[in-house]
């Protein structure tokens, strides 16, 4: 018989006050007993909804049912087959949009936690598996791959378990792409993804850092001078967006990426870090999406009181339900319906050396109001006349979104972008150059860890079509 | 890891390092960047390339110790490896069409300014290279940038060696004397580079001044080398570093690159006295 409680069994987290003054991870994972519980929530529905939710098809009821038997290697191994990161996953992926929303225990009641069970099984395999994964035997085929981010590091994987000869380029000096720089140690903890990208040199994959691909060497050359067959270019959506409005290039206005590269990258919380980074007094975070909870929660980390400001309201908030929920439990104030107009800086008339000189004092903002849909769906911001007013802060974050990088097209030929920059592929992921293949957020711009990491799967897919015709 | 070939300090406070990077090496172009990482720690820094050896497969960087990191690199040694170097990064100096140039530097810059200078000689371009330094004891590079050049014109601020002269003080008799350049191409501290620009401004003459501002990744990604140009936001590691000197805020960009003066002054502190303590 199924456990019909109607809800699930809530994530163990570190307690709110706590967490806003450490780096460690939130959320704590399940006990055995309480996955064992969980998965017994499964009703192994015939028509499987929950697998046409996954962007990579888990076989979900299957794996559910290992763990109601409390067999978790034997989970493991199921979701291993069409995941290269469920410890990622598990933890990162938007599961109450995919997978558990078209749970049919969501009907009257809360979904199975799908994804508190992935992530279960994962991190029960990463610290009792023994057995070191098989690497197959090798098909002579060379395949390159551009960027170490989710898309990369499947569709490295995906090949490699086929034996093809991966190489995955990386310009940063560590593997893991968004994964590493992006998101927070208090959401992903970084020895999960070096165990992900460990597993991946065990199959074989080939990891060369510091390497920018369009700089170090070209697409052309890996082709033409290097003898790969294929080429996959993952390479994300990484150039930051401001809102060009007055005082952006005053100090202590950070665009999410540098700010969050500098902690989770270069480790600048930690004391005595080389890398430093402001120890701001108030913070705003300009942005709404999952980005900006990320940027807001760990300048709250690092002590400062943090107001994020968004120009929808609340219900428009395009992060998880989730991370707001948590932002919030840890004191971050949000401003919504807001919007900045500019930033305002600090300048001394009788001391032009006065080192606070051109830093950020405050940002002046207006208050918005709904209007008509717009082409997205939602609800235009209109401003509303007469509602200036300023907040005084020494550091803005903006968290506005980001683009793909222009120097691969810039220095391939013949490969063809939109307008916006994003690779033209076809549904296989196939551009408009022979042989090299693109997907993730190079593609559709910046999106989720599981869309990239599906197009990534796709990718390997029809570079193994191709190259074993 | 990479291999640093071989060491040379070139005055009290800068220092010149060959380092291993045949993929670097053999994409070098005057006027890049690469950004390195001294160790497992480190910070990433950005400095210009002084010059490269492709066969050798070795790229040279020119440094002044001014924080932690830079502190921590002069104390590594040839033999020793260096844990990160990346590169070339950066637009590479356009060089095409030009019949003669004036090459500004001023101190370390000076050693960013030879690369560019010994291409522009190379290619058979009238290049008067003027360089000034404080005093005596920091002139460095001397024999190469004669080499480098149809004239070299050196100045200090206290006239131990050369000219007691600014370089603009040098570069506008040039003008006056009726040098006809083609484009003045200024390296150097940026208020040296927003003089020269205003004085070139005055004769009309194109000028592109090479911008060194704090970063991280180095591929347009985190945006912490943005400066004004021409009133728009540009990216020095992906637009850069060098842009038309007329245009350049000057005055923003001096503050920007001072965000971390405090942290730079104390982690400098902090590694001179670890050094210390070691040799204790």
């Amino acid at each position: 018989m199924p456990n019909m409680r109607p809800d699930k069994n809530p994530m163990p987290h570190q307690d709110p006050q706590v967490r806003a003054g450490n780096f460690g991870e939130v959320a704590l994972g399940y006990t055995p007993e309480q996955a064992v519980d969980e998965a017994r929530r499964c009703l192994n529905c015939k028509h499987r909804p929950c697998v046409s939710g996954c962007p990579v098809r888990i076989n979900i009821p299957d794996f559910i049912a290992r763990m109601a038997q409390g067999d978790f290697e034997g989970a493991y191994q199921i979701i291993a087959r069409d995941s290269a990161l469920p410890a990622v996953c598990g933890r990162v992926c938007p599961q109450e949009n995919q997978c558990e929303a078209k749970c049919v225990r969501g009907v009257k009641g809360e979904a199975v936690a799908i994804g508190r069970l992935e992530r279960f099984a994962a991190d029960w395999h990463n610290t009792h598996a023994l057995k070191q994964p098989q690497r197959p035997a090798p098909n002579g085929h060379r395949v390159a791959v551009i960027g170490s981010g989710p898309a990369g590091l499947t569709c490295a994987g995906d090949l490699a378990k086929k034996g093809y000869d991966v190489t995955v380029f990386e310009a940063l000096h560590l593997a893991g792409g968004v994964l590493v720089y992006g998101i927070p140690e208090f959401r992903l903890p970084k020895s999960i993804v070096q165990q992900e990208v460990d597993t991946l040199k065990e199959l074989g994959v080939k990891i060369e850092t510091n390497m920018v691909v369009g700089r170090s060497v070209t697409i052309d050359e890996l082709k033409e001078e290097q003898g790969f067959e294929a080429v996959f270019i993952g390479t994300g959506a990484g150039l930051p967006k401001f809102m060009g409005i007055p005082g952006e290039n005053l100090k202590g206005v950070y665009s999410a990426n540098e700010f969050l590269t500098r902690i989770n990258l270069m480790k600048a919380y930690q004391d005595g870090s080389d890398t430093p980074i402001q120890r701001a007094r108030r913070v705003a975070v300009v942005g709404g999406g999952n980005v900006a909870m990320d940027a807001a929660r760990c300048a709250k980390r690092l002590g400062a009181e943090v107001t994020v400001v968004y120009r929808r309201s609340e219900a428009e908030l395009p992060a998880r339900a989730e991370e707001v929920d948590h932002a919030k439990e840890e004191g971050i104030v949000f401003k919504t319906l807001t919007n900045p107009t500019a930033i305002l800086g600090y300048h001394n008339p009788d001391d032009p050396r006065d080192p606070k000189n051109g830093s950020v004092r405050g940002i002046r903002c207006v208050e918005m109001a709904l209007g008509e849909p717009d082409a997205s769906g939602r609800r235009r911001p209109i401003v509303k006349e007469g509602s200036e007013f300023e907040l005084e802060l020494d550091c803005v974050i903006m968290a506005l979104g980001t683009s793909p990088n222009p120097l691969i097209k810039s220095t391939t030929q013949g490969l063809d972008t939109e307008k916006w920059g994003g690779i033209l592929a076809d549904e296989h992921g196939l551009t408009s150059r022979e042989g090299v293949y693109a997907g993730g957020d190079a593609v559709t711009g910046a999106a989720t860890v599981i869309l990239a990491m599906g197009a990534g799967k796709t990718a390997a897919q029809a570079i193994h079509e191709a190259l074993s015709k | 890891m990479y291999r640093i070939v071989t060491k040379r300090p070139l005055n009290p406070t800068v220092t010149l390092m060959e380092v291993e990077a045949p993929a670097v090496a053999r994409k070098a172009q005057p006027g890049q960047f690469i950004i390195l990482r001294v160790d497992e720690q480190g910070e990433r820094i950005p400095l210009t390339i002084a010059d490269f050896d492709r066969e050798k497969g070795t790229v040279t960087i020119i440094f002044q110790v001014v924080g932690g990191t830079t502190e921590k690199l002069n104390h590594k040694e040839a033999g020793d490896f260096l844990q990160d170097f990346v590169g070339p990064l950066g637009r590479a100096t356009e060089t095409g069409g030009l019949k003669r140039v004036a090459v500004v530097g001023g101190g370390v810059g000076t050693a960013i300014a030879y690369p560019v200078a010994k291409k522009l000689h190379d290619v058979g371009c009238h290049v008067d290279l003027i360089v000034g330094f404080r005093t005596r004891d920091l002139v460095i590079l001397e024999d190469e940038f004669r080499a480098a050049s149809a004239q070299l014109l050196i100045g200090t601020d206290d006239g131990s060696y050369g000219r007691k002269a600014l370089v603009t003080d040098l570069l506008r008799e040039q003008i006056e004397a009726g040098a006809q350049y083609d484009r003045v191409i200024a390296i150097g501290p940026i208020p040296m580079m927003k003089f020269v620009s205003l004085l070139t401004k005055e004769y009309n003459i194109p000028t592109v001044v090479s911008m060194n501002p704090i970063m991280i990744d180095g591929t347009g990604m985190c945006g912490g080398c943005r400066l004004t140009v021409g009133g728009q936001t540009k990216f020095a590691c992906v637009d850069g570093p060098e842009f038309d000197g007329h245009q350049v805020d000057f005055d923003e960009a001096m503050a920007r690159g001072a965000v971390y003066r405090d942290f730079e002054r104390h982690a400098h502190d902090a590694a001179c006295n670890l050094f210390r303590q070691e040799v204790q």
